[in-house]
């Protein structure tokens, strides 16, 4: 579609570039070079003092480990919702099937808030949980919630199109040569979705490691036990200590770059073998 | 990046459900569709009963009072303020960018949709803080755009910055692969008659993808309206000045005045059902406009 000859003959080749790569290099080269550049003006030692404290230590194990048990249990999530929205018929499905999108649309702030509510003490769900000793607010639990709730739409949406797509000839084939229903979903149908599921997974882990603003509001944030990397940026850019929340922050963006390479491979693979 | 929300293909779903061997037995369909019923009611639904509920605790005049509190009026102003200036120009980014994506094979290509894709993967507060590092006190160009006697930290212009920056990839995103899908021979076919550019772009890209571009429009909206985390870096959070919706949600609530943190939340929560309504609006929109064109081509085939 996009062709070497279409810059013949439709006008705008030069214009739209020239704006597109000016405004990516004004509102996001710039700033993360911004970035890069403080955080290259420190020495190694420096670098590694301020990345590499045991507060910080257990602020990334937080991060990180929250996120991709959120994640994991987003793909369970996701898988479970995906197949019901594509093949099952029943009243109230265009409704659920719409609500899907809603952490999406719903500020994190409001997340953060009405889920620390629901699961304190005194809250609709606290009050049945906490006796049984299920601490869901203020918490790490409470982390992964939150992560959990944000993260459920990317598996769902990644993994609807191919289930849709997906060749009946399949199904009916295990099911001719013999396999019971459930060998067929497992051993034929889920192996078709890895792609997509790996897909769903890295987008929910991205979302879930650059999150803020909902889980700010749940974990309490206390040093060591409930604080996210990017809570303590912010702690120490209040302090006024740039160096060590340029460094931290340094952390964060390399994995964001790596995910975001890998999610890319993902997906041109899969465009390769969909055509 | 966004969950795909392009309309989907339908019919598809069921015949396929009609075909035996892709059926599964009733017991096991009414299990997991409760099951989903289940999760969604409990991540979901509570939720946002809980926001309305928490709201309205003490009754509608004590909710009214708590929404028309000078601070929280300025801060739903605030909101209203930025949220279009950074959908008007991530519009007229994401039309270029699509366009120079979409229609042309370039050297870079693939690097400039990856670059597009960046502000997704890229943690809010980061956002912020490079920000900070622009244009605060000790920032890059803080003290020299401080001499023009121009202060962009702890300001609306750094919010609208920042905010611009989280919600670049919206419009753009959604843009892409409605144009690629369209292909550009009726734009060919237009410069062979001999419009020109904006001929070109009013009469026949802008119709062809105004469902798309309308998607893009809410959901970059939505996420405008809602930022948190790169606000609350670069706002200062100055009451009455520089607090956005979010983040007066923020003050309220560390002022354990709930029912008022709860009062503004009330407001986005109804600006992201707004958005999911509108979204099923266009959806259905998009669909008719598809059976209808398939339609026209059936009976223009037949004459």
């Amino acid at each position: 579609m996009a062709s070497l000859a279409n810059r013949r003959v439709l006008p705008g080749f030069r214009m739209s570039v020239s704006f597109t790569l000016m405004y990516l290099a004004v509102l996001i080269v710039v700033p993360l070079f911004a970035v890069l550049l403080r955080a290259s003006s420190m020495t190694t030692a420096d670098f590694v003092r301020a990345v590499w404290t045991p507060q910080a230590r257990a602020a990334y194990a937080l991060t990180f480990g929250a996120s991709l048990i959120a994640a994991v249990i987003d793909v369970g999530l996701g898988l479970l919702l995906a197949w019901v929205l594509v093949r099952y018929d029943f009243p109230g499905k265009r409704i659920l099937d719409s609500l899907i999108d809603l952490p999406f649309a719903l500020p994190t702030a409001v997340a953060g808030l009405v889920y620390s509510s629901l699961y304190a003490p005194k809250g609709w769900m606290g009050q049945f949980l906490v006796p049984l000793g299920i601490h869901a607010a203020y918490s790490r639990l409470a982390v992964v919630v939150v992560l959990v709730f944000i993260g459920l739409p990317f598996v769902v949406r990644a993994l609807e199109p191919v289930l849709e797509s997906l060749d009946p000839e399949l199904e009916e084939a295990a099911a001719c040569l013999g396999a019971s229903r459930w060998t067929t979903v497992w051993c034929v149908v889920i192996p078709h979705l890895y792609p997509a599921i790996l897909t769903g997974f890295a987008l929910t882990l991205a979302r879930g490691i650059g999150e803020y603003g909902s889980v700010v509001f749940v974990s309490g944030n206390k040093p060591f036990q409930t604080e996210i990397a990017p809570y303590l940026i912010v702690q120490k850019l209040e302090a006024f200590q740039y160096k060590e929340a340029t460094a931290i922050a340094t952390v964060l963006l390399a994995a964001s770059f790596a995910l975001l390479i890998v999610i890319n491979f993902l997906e041109r693979q899969r465009a390769r073998h969909a055509t | 990046m966004p969950p795909d929300a392009r309309p989907k293909s339908t019919g598809g779903g069921s015949h396929v459900a009609s075909r035996l061997a892709q059926q599964d037995p009733a017991f096991v369909r009414w299990l997991l569709i409760l099951a989903c019923v289940a999760v969604m009611g409990l991540l979901v639904v509570l939720p946002v009963v809980a926001v309305f509920a928490e709201a309205f605790r003490e009754g509608f005049a004590t909710y009214w009072a708590n929404i028309t509190e000078p601070d929280t009026i300025h801060s739903i102003g605030l909101t209203l303020f930025v949220a279009p200036i950074v959908v008007v120009v991530n519009v007229i980014f994401g039309l270029a960018a699509a366009w120079a994506i979409s229609r042309f094979q370039f050297r870079g290509r693939t690097i400039l949709t990856t670059m597009i894709d960046l502000p997704f993967a890229v943690s809010a507060v980061v956002v912020g803080l490079a920000f900070m590092l622009l244009f605060g006190q000790q920032g890059l160009l803080g003290p020299w755009l401080k001499s023009l006697g121009i202060e962009v930290a702890f300001n609306v212009t750094a919010i609208i910055l920042v905010t611009t920056f989280v919600t670049l990839p919206f419009v753009a995103r959604e843009l892409i692969p409605v144009m690629e899908a369209i292909g550009s021979d009726e734009e060919v076919a237009a410069v062979s008659l001999g419009a020109n550019g904006w001929q070109i772009f009013w009469r026949i890209t802008l119709p062809n993808i105004k469902w798309g571009l309308l998607y893009g429009v809410i959901l970059c909206n939505a996420r405008a309206m809602g930022e948190y985390g790169a606000a609350a870096v670069v706002s200062g959070r100055i009451e009455g000045k520089t607090q956005t919706m979010p983040l007066r949600i923020e003050y309220l609530e560390q002022s354990f005045n709930s029912p008022a943190a709860f009062a503004v939340a009330s407001l986005l929560t109804l600006l992201a059902i707004g958005t999911l309504v509108l979204k099923v609006w266009v959806e259905r929109l998009t669909r008719q406009e598809i059976q209808e064109a398939a339609r026209a081509a059936d009976t223009g085939g037949a004459h």
